[in-house]
């Protein structure tokens, strides 16, 4: 059996910290970078042109309907190899491409259900008025359909938390990959229990944080 | 003073189709301006969508609707500047949920640019004291009963001074109690010389109000005139039907 689990933890510490930061940066740039993507995707999808909505449906089934990790190896040895312009760009970048673009569609549906959400009566109501059609998105519904948005897109910062451990395939530093660094050093079932715990930690933690933003949304009418 | 020279609406053969459903099947009015028009009719027989219609908040699938000289549904219309004078009153209410009760009232007049916020709530606090609202000015709708909704939804459309109002079934969602307040309110409006087109399941109020009521049905106009002779001389058997059932 070797050593034991806080052996390695207090051994290992800053390598366990390292892979912390770096699944926390990559959700965090997916989840900001696909939801400024999936903003435009879900404005397109809800377009009255039937045409424009099909493709961005389209979009969203498809980075929806197949797995993430196809679509990393996609992205990480066909674009450059389609492309070859592209050979000159970092790596990483093309793995976070796949996390970006999964993450929007994602996002999109969200913020469209969001946008779905708002009782139609308001629109009516705003166009009555006078109010434009760009008035009335950003001063009537989506200070509405914020309140059903942003909790569920903390739900999905933390699925993405998760999501992420798929980058270690490809040599990105977050927590999957330091199983792979320490693994050098023989020591396996340790540091995957160890990933687990912290994985497990940040999750709880994050979730404990959409649950309050949510009770706070829900007072501030 | 009813001013029966031009229409402030008319509408031409006005048509409207959900689908395969024919909702309106032609209808062709003039609503002139301080007139006080009543519609009544049966559930699903169009009054509704024509009503909807007026404002273009329900685009017909064909014929005119024309607003002061103005073809609403031509594309150099601005539709947007038409609606500012056309305010609307909904059966649900359709008050902001996320906005105090004075934002409600200045958002559009504000955004529209039609006033200054200074002015603009100058005029909301005007507005609320003359439907007892004053106290309720900094609270959020969601602490209002239904009648105050209402009542705030009216004054929120009268904040941008139109020229007509469009009541579509303004106490049908309202508890019993409060749709004395609220129809007091329009009354004092119709009176005032606001024109007024108001679908309402009201007759009593109908009869007190109007200069002309509509029976629609059918999506027809299958009677119009004065209350008096339509409540009390119908000659379609269609509205002899209708009101034996409501009256």
């Amino acid at each position: 059996m070797g050593k034991g689990i806080f052996e390695v933890l207090f051994e290992y510490w800053p390598i366990f910290l390292r892979g912390l930061a770096g699944t926390l940066e990559y959700s965090f740039i997916a989840v900001t970078l696909g939801s400024i993507l999936g903003a435009v995707v879900a404005v397109i999808h809800l377009s009255k042109n039937k045409f424009v909505s099909f493709i961005a449906s389209v979009y969203v089934n498809v980075l929806r309907g197949t797995p993430l990790l196809v679509q990393m190896y996609i992205s990480y040895y066909f674009l450059p190899m389609a492309f070859p312009v592209l050979n000159k760009i970092d790596k990483i970048y093309f793995v976070m491409f796949a996390l970006i673009l999964n993450s929007s569609a994602y996002v999109a549906e969200i913020i469209r259900s969001g946008i779905n959400a708002v009782d139609s009566g308001q629109t009516e109501a705003a166009r009555s008025l006078g109010m434009t059609k760009g008035q009335t998105m950003l001063r009537i519904v989506l200070p509405q359909a914020i309140k059903n948005i942003l909790p569920a897109l903390g739900n999905e910062y933390i699925a993405m938390v998760k999501e992420t451990s798929l980058a270690g395939t490809f040599m990105l530093y977050e927590l999957m990959y330091t199983r792979t660094i320490l693994a050098n050093k023989y020591l396996v079932w340790q540091p995957q229990m160890i990933i687990a715990g912290i994985y497990l930690i940040v999750t709880l933690v994050l979730s404990f944080g959409v649950k309050k933003m949510e009770k706070r949304l829900s007072v501030s009418d | 003073m009813i001013d029966n020279r031009i229409p402030l609406i008319e509408t031409v053969d006005l048509k409207k189709n959900f689908g395969k459903l024919e909702v309106l099947k032609g209808i062709s009015e003039k609503i002139y301006k301080g007139e006080v028009v009543c519609i009544i009719g049966p559930s699903g027989g169009g009054k509704s969508t024509f009503l909807r219609c007026l404002n273009l908040l329900e685009v017909p699938t064909s014929g005119k609707v024309i607003f002061e000289g103005d073809e609403l549904d031509e594309k150099k219309t601005d539709l947007n500047l038409h609606r500012q004078k056309i305010g609307m009153v909904f059966q649900q209410f359709n008050v902001f949920p996320h906005l105090k009760v004075i934002d409600n009232i200045t958002i559009a007049p504000v955004k529209t640019k039609k006033y200054t916020k200074e002015q603009a709530e100058a005029k909301a606090k005007e507005l609320l004291a003359q439907v007892g609202l004053s106290d309720k000015e900094q609270e959020y709708p969601r602490k209002l009963s239904g009648g105050q909704k209402q009542r705030l939804a009216i004054v929120r459309a009268l904040a941008m001074e139109p020229d007509v109002m469009l009541f579509d079934e303004p106490t049908s969602a309202l508890d019993p109690e409060m749709v004395k307040g609220v129809l007091e309110v329009i009354q004092k409006l119709a009176e005032s010389g606001m024109t007024c087109v108001i679908v309402t399941h009201e007759m009593g109020f109908c009869r007190k109000v109007a200069d002309r009521v509509l029976f629609i049905d059918d999506g027809v106009v299958a009677e119009s005139g004065t209350p008096d002779e339509l409540f009390d001389h119908p000659k379609n058997p269609r509205t002899q039907e209708f009101l034996s059932q409501v009256l």
